[in-house]
């Protein structure tokens, strides 16, 4: 007998967004802040420093400036930063001491409709966080319009991607510390290593192969391309990748937190 | 208590399983419109297993329950809609103000935001909080959360309140004050089920009550009646009690614990046995009281720890 089994996911979910708005509304100033400086942070160190060092780098047959190769690569690292540790360490806190889903689950909501809720509200905070970020990444003339505005949906639905993967962490984890692995493990490794900093193709072809099964390297070519104004069919299938990726996460999700709040 | 309505909780042979333990032995138990029921029992007696399983937060191993006429595990959503749930640990909202975590909370149940707010302000004055709407929770005292759980509890004007342990951990002057606001509740006919490990609270707030242990319910009735049945109506403690005395009340088959260096004895109305008691056997080492709920759940209970 599952008590959850069924008609149990409507739109209700999105009064957990809502919860979630509220108090995110109280702190926008401090919340904005990061996806503000750190674009700044990062364009000035790479594009200044390190970029005099690279100058410019071929990428599709284009020769251009090594701040325009990783810029479309910030806003990919920061949609998953956003939506996975939205996700892992401020979803636990809110689960496992705040007490906020049991209380949820005294009302009309079902735990799934909790953790859907959630998940949107990581995937909002990727979309929120990326706004702000386009707007300073434009301000240098880094984005080609209109192109460039494909990429708030795509931070959404990067998101949930990277929500679910850190929604199922947070039902497996004993405890808040032992987040350090998936982002040691998971998280870093693909910041590093998903054609992020250099393309993909000056490595070994396994490494390729490897790459390519990161859902961050498919994010990253199509925000590059966006950023570029490059339109191409070959970003479907990275769209595609990060669709299949979220409906594989999304129920593995469920089910972990069902596991564990359940009893 | 003859109406055709359904009873508000109707359960039947409830059972509750976790891997090789079983919380909840097959319980039964009814709650009627507008009745307090307790349920008493001391710690890992299954008392919060049971009633998780009645607001619907977690499934039953085995057996049925009603509330509302409306079977738990397929009617869960519109059973949740017209309960209201105060858990045992602290739940309310840190990231939110007094007042909001009532609108927020609302909002949940799809009330209108308007309603909500004219529904929380009305309960935060209700609870006396209405001088703190817009603090922290976090600034508040306990007992001024507590009040704060119950009001949130309300604000989906419930047909039951299910409370976990209200007042534990409280002092004094807040249990009192919980206790007030419950007791109001209850004369507008409110049904509440509530678990307690408190006697006081369970005999002055309940109308009739469920001692269980070890998942099995010993006994159920009326606070009064049970003291009766199961302790008598006075009672008396003899310190050191001298062997004469134990002698004594072995032969006359009186209901007695012997406890080290502590003997109680329990009488019945009017058997003139504490009179003889007195007379013969008792110096300043004797006590004589009234029976109480305390001594009726310790006699079925045991004395021993529950850790």
């Amino acid at each position: 007998m599952n008590l959850l089994a069924g008609r149990d996911v409507t739109w209700r979910f999105m009064r957990v967004w809502q919860r979630n708005f509220i108090v995110y509304r109280r702190i926008w100033k401090i919340n904005f802040l990061p996806p503000i400086l750190e674009p700044l942070f990062y364009l000035l160190a790479f594009g200044l420093g390190f970029g005099s060092l690279v100058g410019k780098i071929v990428y599709q047959g284009r020769e251009i400036q090594y701040v325009a190769f990783i810029a479309p690569a910030l806003l990919s690292v920061n949609m998953m930063y956003n939506a996975f540790f939205e996700n892992t360490y401020a979803s636990f806190v809110r689960m496992y001491y705040q007490k906020t889903f049991d209380a949820i689950m005294a009302t009309p909501l079902s735990l799934r409709e909790v953790i859907l809720g959630e998940i949107a509200w990581g995937a909002t905070k990727s979309l929120m966080a990326t706004a702000v970020m386009l707007g300073v990444v434009s301000a240098f003339g880094l984005v080609a319009y209109p192109h460039g505005l494909l990429i708030l949906p795509l931070s959404f639905l990067a998101g949930v991607a990277f929500g679910a993967v850190g929604m199922v962490f947070t039902g497996i984890t004993p405890t808040i510390d032992m987040f350090n692995l998936p982002v040691f493990l998971f998280i870093t490794p693909m910041f590093l290593f998903s054609g992020t900093f250099f393309p993909l193709n000056d490595l070994p072809t396994w490494a390729q192969k490897v790459a390519a099964a990161f859902p961050l390297t498919h994010l990253v070519t199509v925000t590059r391309g966006l950023c570029l104004g490059i339109m191409s069919r070959d970003y479907l299938y990275g769209i595609f990748y990060l669709i299949v990726f979220s409906l594989l996460w999304i129920p593995l999700a469920l089910k972990a937190m069902e596991r564990r709040l359940i009893r | 208590m003859k109406d055709r309505q359904p009873p508000v909780i109707e359960a039947r042979h409830l059972r509750k399983v976790f891997g090789d333990f079983t919380a909840v032995d097959d319980i039964s138990f009814r709650l009627h419109r507008g009745e307090c029921l307790g349920l008493l029992g001391p710690n890992g007696a299954g008392k919060t297993s049971t009633i998780r399983m009645v607001y619907g937060f977690s499934p039953m191993s085995a057996g049925s329950l009603r509330v509302f006429g409306l079977d738990v595990t397929t009617r869960w959503r519109s059973i949740k809609a017209r309960i209201g749930v105060c858990h045992q640990e602290n739940n309310l909202d840190p990231d939110l103000s007094v007042l909001e975590n009532l609108v927020v909370f609302a909002g949940y149940f799809s009330i209108p935001r308007k309603v909500a707010k004219e529904r929380a302000e009305k309960l935060l004055r209700f609870m006396s909080l209405d001088q703190r709407q817009d603090e922290k929770v976090t600034n508040l005292s306990g007992g001024m959360m507590r009040r704060l759980v119950l009001a949130r509890a309300l604000i989906n004007e419930p047909e039951l309140l299910i409370l976990d342990e209200p007042t534990t951990g409280l002092d004094p002057q807040s249990r009192h004050q919980v206790w007030e606001k419950l007791d109001q509740l209850r004369a507008e006919g409110l049904s509440i089920l509530l678990t307690t490990h408190y006697m006081e609270e369970a005999s002055s707030l309940c109308d009739r009550l469920v001692i269980i242990d070890h998942g099995k319910i010993l006994v159920q009735g009326k606070p009064k009646e049970l003291i009766r049945q199961h302790a008598g109506r006075d009672v008396i403690e003899v310190f050191n009690p001298t062997n004469k005395l134990l002698r004594f009340v072995e032969s006359s088959r009186l209901m007695h614990d012997n406890l080290p260096r502590r003997l109680i004895i329990y009488g019945q109305e009017n058997d003139g046995i504490f009179e003889r008691l007195g007379e013969h056997y008792c110096a300043e080492n004797c006590i004589r009281r009234m029976a109480t709920l305390e001594d009726v759940f310790l006699r079925l209970t045991g004395r021993d720890l529950r850790e």
